[in-house]
């Protein structure tokens, strides 16, 4: 346990930033300026924080105490909460950089909110991912929810509008039962600490309250949109594209499958979980959810809609390694955060970029997109594997290890559990029906119309600009060198997650 | 030394002074009508500088007793200054005074020929509000609930048109509970001969049994009640702050409930104690329950009105709810009475910024319906702000004031379930839904005010929308309680409020905080 600094600072970049978009909003370099500033100053101050962490300490940073005794706000920094802040810190400089591009090719209106609101998103999501307690993680949690809805509504249209009334019906009803089970679990064992393996005290309450207590605190994180409960998250794809990948991959859902994880790993813990059988009823819901998304997917003509049940069902492969209750389960559901994080926002900003350079948002009108836009939709080929889990990508490591997860929970658990083991594959072969006709429209298809052969010979490339076109890039490169380093060993490109996973892994089931 | 001393008077001096403001006003008025408004907040600002010496006072050396007149208290009025008549006096003070520097421009553009009669009345009104603060007699206090209740009547129905209809309901209904309050007190002196709470909490314990005792009990509630609007008793209310001046609507709404739920609060804990409560256990109920229903009534009477401050009159019958439930909480569960306590202060704060905002929209363009506030957000950019603000606080997003109240309750509500058993959880249900509720009534305000487009914009012209500034005497006091939301918020969650708490806790009986 270290007393540091730091996390204040962090959480000071975007707190700062955020007045100064406001105070330049008349000038539009100067506040683009601070947002990319306010990025790289707490990607870096995040970073200063990985070798304590690697180290095995935990950096604590308490504001004060508040009137309710044994309950501090404040920050503790351990090696899961730090995957989620690397995660959340290095894609923000990257959707910044790809929002400036993405906004100015599109001559977008009320920019100046766009960024502010943004930058208030990034301190909610890197508030939950530091918070020490469940207070704090509720009160940033609560601010994540009220920013993102100006992205949301941004078109101001009356369908955005009406998208947004339902993105705050579900997630402010879902921060009532988040802040009911968080003052449960405080009457109940009188802490809200986030403790390895679990409060001690809430063992001791009754077996039904606890099973209430659960679900409230599964409703309260409506943010994972897990099923039947997901239908605001392809509603919300009315935002503008950036903000879909701020959403689907950074801030808000993934803040729902951390929340997740933290209940079960270092609220309740392991054993009470498994004493209680709440795992095998969590996997039960994550399972539904994986395939009933996936045959939502497939259905989907919209790109970004299909991308959102696809990341409903990607969100639930969290949900289920945490929801095994194994050392492997658990090791792939922490690895998927980041992992699935850089995957879905290539994707994400892919399908922006399409927009920008040609408009078009079905696939079936993307015949031969592939060919203007070589680039694009490599990057695109590249996650799309990751989501199937196919090796050169790293979604292949989550989803080794949850099916191995999967395997030790049948083999300590129950029998039932090597169900998973099947549901797990069946959504991969899902993931491929879905994603692989996206590639074979987009590289093997004829654009309707122009059928004969000099057509073809004429189409010239037509990239997004290079703004848009740098960071999907860099994020489908990592995709693929995140797996890299698993065989070679550095660290170092990777930022250290295997390794902090493993310290995670490590304080849920030593 | 010599500040330490005069400390000891402060209690009579924030009456004294105030009442005598009122009269110099008056007669300043005559030579010269614009001095009545710096005179008014000259002697606010100071009274509030003795409600800070007072604060420090009480927490450092305890409980302040003043005599008036030298006169030993069964028998004289004795003025006692604990930590929450404290607490109260300054925030009504500082909420006077940011009401009065607001009023300055708002009362020179919608009266422009009762500046002086209205300046004298505000005054009183202040005195009266500060004279139920600090007194520790019974009598007393009805004699200045009747003085601010005259004033809120008077200043009400300044505005004149439909606000003299609704004066004239406030001042039949706030008689009706005038008089019971005043029958609570006769039965009392009827039974005990005495007028001094302190005294009276004395010589009550062996009559807890009377049938004039508890009628008494009933009296004070029901007359209070109507004081504060509590709901069902809240029909002289909506009309009253919808048609009132702005200046007064937000006054009258931030301090004078306020200082009605501290009589409540005087009158059940220090005249009766809680062991009276202890003894008819299905009192504080019943309380409960009466709020409960207050709150969501309140809240869905609000979401059909159209009219702006008479949505906000609906959320303060909502949000008394709130502090009733605290109070009715507080037997069972100290946090209870910690969340009314907080709520004081917090609703004070919340709805004063959102009366001042919705004045600021009818000084300036004369908006009152909110299906007229499309492209609000772009006219008057800060005035929304403030509201904007204060709204999110009234839905209960942290880290805002409103979110600490809902905090303490909701805990409260789960304590008192080791008592009531499952209805306590009904409270909890209650609180959050009324969040939701609140969210819904305020979204629509938020949701027109800055993104639904207006014709123009829709029409194509991307004409920039011309801001509309209101003076900076209006906007300043609104943008300092709009950042009171969040500051405030902060604090409570904070230990800072502890000496206060314990000091409250430990005059009324109920131990120190847990």
């Amino acid at each position: 346990m270290v007393e540091l600094m730091t996390p204040l600072f962090v959480i000071l970049c975007p707190a700062i930033a955020a007045p100064m978009i406001l105070l330049f909003g008349k000038r539009p370099n100067i506040r683009e300026g601070w947002t990319i500033a306010a990025g790289i100053a707490m990607f870096s101050l995040v970073l200063s924080m990985l070798p304590t962490i690697l180290d095995g300490e935990v950096i604590k940073c308490t504001f004060f105490q508040t009137l309710f005794e044994g309950v501090a706000f404040g920050f503790k920094v351990d090696a899961f909460g730090i995957i989620f802040a690397l995660t959340a810190s290095s894609l923000w400089i990257l959707v910044s950089f790809y929002s400036i591009g993405y906004m100015r090719s599109l001559h977008e209106h009320a920019q100046t909110r766009y960024f502010f609101s943004f930058a208030i998103a990034i301190f909610g999501g890197i508030g939950i991912a530091m918070s020490a307690n469940l207070l704090t993680m509720f009160v940033f949690y609560e601010i994540l929810t009220v920013s993102t809805y100006p992205l949301v509504i941004h078109d101001q249209t009356p369908e955005a509008l009406s998208a947004g009334r339902k993105y705050f019906a579900y997630l402010l009803t879902s921060g009532c039962f988040f802040l009911f089970a968080v003052i449960m679990t405080y009457y109940l064992t009188g802490t809200t600490d986030f403790t390895n393996g679990g409060i001690p005290a809430l063992g001791s309450a009754s077996r039904l309250i606890l099973v209430i207590l659960f679900f409230c605190f599964l409703l309260g994180f409506l943010k994972a949109a897990w099923m039947p409960f997901h239908s605001w998250l392809p509603t919300a794809m009315i935002a503008p594209t950036p903000v879909s990948a701020l959403l689907h991959a950074v801030a808000v859902v993934k803040a729902g499958v951390f929340g997740i994880v933290r209940i079960v790993c270092f609220i309740y813990g392991v054993d009470l979980m498994t004493s209680l059988g709440l795992g095998l009823a969590l996997a039960c819901i994550a399972a539904f959810t994986m395939i009933v998304a996936n045959l939502f997917a497939i259905a989907q003509d919209n790109l970004k809609r299909r991308l959102a049940y696809s990341t409903i069902n990607q969100l639930s492969y969290i949900i289920l390694g945490a929801a095994l209750l194994t050392q492997d389960g658990i090791r792939g559901a922490m690895m998927h955060i980041p992992f699935h994080g850089y995957m879905k926002i290539t994707l994400f900003l892919c399908a922006g970029a399409i927009m920008v350079v040609t408009g078009k948002k079905n696939i079936s009108e993307m015949a031969g997109i592939g060919r203007t836009m070589p680039v694009t939709m490599l990057a695109f080929s590249i996650g799309a594997l990751g989501m199937s889990g196919i090796p050169p990508v790293v979604g292949f490591m989550s989803k080794w290890y949850l099916c191995l997860g999967s395997v030790r929970a049948y083999e300590i658990i129950s029998p039932v559990m090597i169900t998973f083991l099947f549901v797990l594959l069946i959504a991969s072969l899902l993931d491929v029906v879905y994603f692989f006709p996206i590639i074979h429209t987009a590289f093997f298809k004829r654009p309707e119309g122009e059928g004969n052969e000099e057509g073809m010979e004429k189409e010239k490339i037509k990239e997004a600009p290079l703004f848009m076109l740098i960071p999907l890039t860099i994020t489908a490169i990592f995709s693929v060198i995140f797996l890299l380093d698993f065989i070679l060993g550095l660290n170092i490109i990777s930022m250290y997650i295997y390794e902090l996973v493993e310290i995670a892994v490590g304080n849920v089931i030593p | 030394m010599v500040r330490l001393i005069l400390a000891e008077h402060f209690p009579v001096l924030v009456v004294a002074v105030s009442l005598l403001s009122a009269f110099t006003i008056l007669i300043a008025g005559w030579v010269n009508k614009k001095t009545s408004c710096p005179i008014s907040i000259a002697t606010i600002s100071v009274q509030l500088l003795m409600a800070f010496f007072i604060v420090n006072h009480v927490l450092t050396k305890g409980t302040i007793h003043y005599r008036l007149g030298g006169w030993a208290p069964p028998w004289g009025i004795e003025y006692v200054i604990d930590a929450l008549n404290a607490y109260v006096l300054v925030v009504i003070l500082f909420l006077s005074l940011i009401c009065a520097i607001y009023s300055k421009r708002s009362v020179e553009k919608e009266q422009p020929h009762k500046i002086v009669p209205f300046y004298v009345v505000f005054q009183l009104l202040i005195t009266g509000l500060c004279g139920i603060t600090v007194t520790g007699d019974i009598f007393n206090m009805y004699v200045f609930l009747e003085i601010a209740s005259l004033a809120a009547y008077a200043l009400i129905a300044v505005a004149g048109g439909r606000a003299l209809k609704a004066s004239y309901n406030y001042v039949i209904m706030g008689s009706i509970g005038a008089c019971f309050f005043l029958l609570g007190i006769g039965f009392l002196y009827a039974v005990t001969g005495s007028l001094n709470m302190a005294d009276l909490s004395r010589l009550l314990p062996p009559l807890y049994g009377n049938k004039v005792v508890q009628a008494a009990f009933v009296f004070f509630a029901v007359g209070l009640s109507i004081k504060v609007a509590l709901f069902p008793l809240h029909i002289w209310q909506p009309d009253a702050y919808t048609y009132a001046p702005s200046a007064v609507s937000a006054i009258i709404a931030a301090t004078m409930s306020k200082v009605s739920v501290y009589a409540l609060i005087r009158v059940i804990y220090s005249v009766f104690t809680l062991d009276f409560i202890r003894i008819y256990d299905g009192v504080d109920i019943a309380i409960c329950w009466i709020a409960a229903i207050g709150i969501i009534a309140g809240s869905v009477l609000a979401i059909v009105q159209n009219n702006l401050k008479r949505m906000l009159a609906y959320s303060s019958v909502a949000q008394i709810g709130y502090i009733v439930l605290g109070i009715g909480l507080s037997p069972i569960s100290a946090w209870g009475l910690l969340g009314a306590i907080a709520h004081i202060s917090n609703h004070a704060i919340m709805k004063g910024c959102l009366f001042l905002a919705a004045g600021a929209f009818i000084y300036k363009l004369g908006l009152w319906d909110i299906r007229d506030f499309a492209g609000l957000g772009k006219k008057m950019p800060y005035a929304s702000a403030a509201f904007t603000i204060a709204a999110i606080s009234m839905i209960g997003i942290p880290p805002s004031t409103g979110f600490a109240t809902k905090l303490f309750l909701i805990f409260a509500s789960l304590k008192a379930s080791e008592v009531l058993s499952s209805s306590a959880y009904v409270f909890v249900v209650v609180l959050l839904l009324s969040s939701l509720l609140n969210l819904v009534y305020f979204w629509r305000v938020i949701e027109r005010m800055y993104f639904v487009k207006t014709e123009e914009e829709t029409n194509g012209g991307e004409k920039e929308a011309k801001k509309a500034d209101i003076p900076i005497s209006m906007l300043v006091p609104m943008l300092i309680l709009a950042i009171l939301c969040i500051v405030v918020g902060i604090l409570w969650l904070t230990q800072a409020p502890l000496p206060l708490i314990n000091e409250t806790f430990s005059r009324f009986g109920m131990g120190v905080m847990p």
